[in-house]
This record gives structure tokens, sequence and C-alpha cells, in this order.
């Protein structure tokens, strides 16, 4: 078929394109993913209340918004990932930001501790199973965008399966807080970025078999 | 005749004008070429075939372009991303000799004979099945309304409009492996 009728078959009857759709897709796939990330968390886990005093209130909110910060980065990635010629721009600052403060943070209290208790700050109670419990929370929603990366149309594919990923890692993580009584920077610096790290890494191997199109 | 030109041609294409929107693939294409034929100077064979690949995957995604962003970059990445999964479908890496820098050029250059090209659509669209094939074959080669489409083939007219669309990518998947 030469090029000139191919031009005339596509524009044929080509209907107005609902720039909503897309909109809707991605509300789609990020509530969808959320929602089952809480569902998971509460019902699998539980919900633990951790009792909460004026001195850990300031860590349990920095926890929340560090975990808000990473996931909005990450679906920000996602949508620029996912149109072919947007330009990353402040992103990689928006990944490194919220993860420097933790770690500053995180030095603070470990330079502030006595020797015999900074073990406990970075190991707490929970660190052998927090980072594979982000990553099975983070599942479902990255599934949801990977879906959603197939009806798009990424051209840098690892990087797009790692922006699904470190989304997915981020929200699954603040699911997972419903349930995780960790409050210290040094464990939130260590264990929650590796459990967010899980599923950026599968995303970013995965990436270039699955996105292709 | 720039960015602005054929920005303005797709927003009236993506508002359901399908004569400017046939104007502006058609310019699309000579633009293309002249992009695939300075980069594919010893593959001039695959030219026409990534044209045509690239026309349709611009088609296909052009749910993808934000009408706020510039044209050209857009066009160009995806473009860039076709030459660079033939040429790595190919294996023939060492045929990269010219270097695919992240400069775009501003649709300056531009080639406007269409040509036949090796994978003929005509015949892999042959190969689909009735129900994407027949859509296909009433509203986008002869011309039909969706609805007398809908009411030639006994299908929904929501089928027809799914068959159009799931055809056009089954088309595309089957002109990136017949190379």
């Amino acid at each position: 078929m030469n090029t000139d009728d191919l031009v005339t078959l596509l524009a044929h009857g080509a209907e107005p394109v609902d720039s909503r759709a897309t909109a809707r897709r991605f509300l789609v796939a990020i509530a969808g993913g959320s929602v089952v990330a809480v569902m998971l968390s509460a019902g699998l886990l539980g919900i633990r209340s951790t009792p909460l005093d004026g001195s850990s209130i300031p860590m349990f909110w920095t926890r929340e918004v560090f975990c808000a910060i990473l996931g909005v980065v990450g679906v920000v990635a996602v949508r620029q990932l996912g149109r072919p010629g947007l330009r990353l721009g402040w992103l990689p600052l928006g990944y490194a930001a919220p993860l420097v403060v933790m770690w500053l943070l995180a030095a603070v209290a470990l330079l502030g501790a006595d020797p015999q208790d900074r073990a406990s700050l970075i190991f707490g109670q929970t660190a052998s199973v927090c980072p594979l419990l982000i990553a099975l929370l983070s599942t479902p929603l990255f599934a949801a965008l990977v879906w959603l990366m197939k009806g798009l149309a990424p051209t840098r594919l690892r990087l797009a399966g790692a922006a699904c990923g470190s989304a997915a890692g981020a929200i699954g993580a603040l699911a997972y807080t419903l349930h995780c009584p960790e409050l210290a920077a040094p464990f939130l610096g260590i264990w929650y970025v590796l459990g967010m790290l899980i599923p950026t890494a599968v995303g970013a191997l995965i990436g270039p078999r699955l996105l292709r199109w | 005749m720039g960015e602005e030109h054929l920005r303005g041609l797709l927003a009236r294409g993506l508002a359901g004008d399908a004569s400017a929107y046939h104007a502006f693939l058609k310019e699309l294409s000579a633009h293309l070429r002249a992009f695939f034929r300075k980069r594919l100077g010893r593959l001039p064979d695959e030219v026409e075939d990534l044209v045509q690949e690239s026309l349709l995957a611009v088609h296909i995604q052009r749910h993808t372009y934000d009408p706020g962003q510039r044209l050209t970059p857009w066009v160009y990445a995806l473009a860039r991303y076709k030459l660079i999964d033939l040429l790595r479908r190919r294996a023939r890496t060492d045929l990269l000799h010219d270097p695919l820098d992240e400069n775009n050029e501003d649709f300056g250059a531009s080639d406007s004979e269409a040509a036949e090209a090796r994978r003929d659509i005509a015949k892999l669209l042959e190969a689909l099945p009735d129900r994407q094939r027949l859509p296909i074959l009433y509203v986008k080669l002869e011309g039909l309304s969706v609805a007398e489409t809908a009411h030639h083939t006994g299908m929904s007219e929501a089928a027809v409009k799914v068959g159009v669309h799931r055809g056009l990518k089954a088309l595309a998947a089957k002109l990136r492996s017949a190379s």
C-alpha cells in the first residue's frame, strides 16, 4: 500500500479524541491500586494504632509525608514518561529531596543517640519483614500502573518501568504505615527505601520487555 | 510550514475534523520520510516501511499528545523510538553510523514523494479476523459511516469502533513482526 493511501485510510472517519479518557484511566489505575493496597494492609496485616504522644507525632507525620511525596513524584514520572517527547524537568530533584531529608534526619538521630541505642534505631522490631511487606503491598498498584503505561506510548522503557515501580512502592509504603509501628528516621531511611526500591528495580528490569509497542 | 502550522492541523484533527487530520498526516509523512532517509543512508529500503509504521503509531497514540505540548519533540521521540526498535529488531546496530542525537530538527526537512512500502499493509489487512477487517474495510477504505458499517456487517456501532481501533493496533503489531 502506498503511503498516501495509508494516510487516507487513517484519516477516513477519524473520530474526535476524548482527551479525558486518558485522565480517567489514570484515576482508575491509581485509585484502584491504592484501595487494594490499603485493603491488603488493613485486612491481611491488620491496622495497628500506635499510641502517639507529643514526641512521636512529628515523626509519624514525617513518615506519612515522606511516602506521600515520593508517591506523587512517581505518579508524575509515570505521566511524563508515558508521553513521547516530554522532559523529566524537576523529577530527579523530586526523588532526591525527600530521600536526602530523611537521611539527614537519620544522621541527626543516630549521632544524638547513645551508642548502645543505635542498633534499635536502625533495626527497630520489624526490619526483617518491612521491605518485603512494602513490596507485597505495592504489587496491585504496580500491575495497574503497568496496564496504564501500556495504554500510553513510553519511549524510554526502562525508565518508564522504574517509574511505575517507584510510584507503586511509595504508595504501597504509605498503605503499610497503617500497620507499621516504626517511626525512627534511620529505620525509614533504610528499610522503607529498600521496600520501595524492590518494585522500582523490578520495573526497570521488565520494562523493556513488557512495555514495547 | 512548521510547528505551529502542523500543530493547528492536528488540533483540528483531534477535534474530529477529518480533512485537517488528513492534511496533518500527509505533511507529517514528508517530514518523517526526510527524518528516516537521513538516518538510514545504508538501508534505503527501510525508509518507507518506517514512515508507514510511524504514521500508524502517530494515529494509534494520538491520545498521548497533550495539546499544550510542543509537537516537534512528540513526533520525533516517537519516530526515533520506531527507528531504534527497527534497528534493534534487525540486530544490526553497526548501521547506526549517524548518531541519534536529541536535537530535533524543526520540521525543516521534508520529502513528499510517497512510495510503496515493502511490507504491504493491504496484505496484512487481509489476515485480520473479520470483526477487525470488515470495520477497517468499510469505514477506513470505503468511507462508509459507522452506522452504515454496522448495518452492513450486523455488528453494533460500538463493536465497529472497537474493531477499527483494535484492527489498526493489530496491523501495527503485524507490521513490526513482518520486518
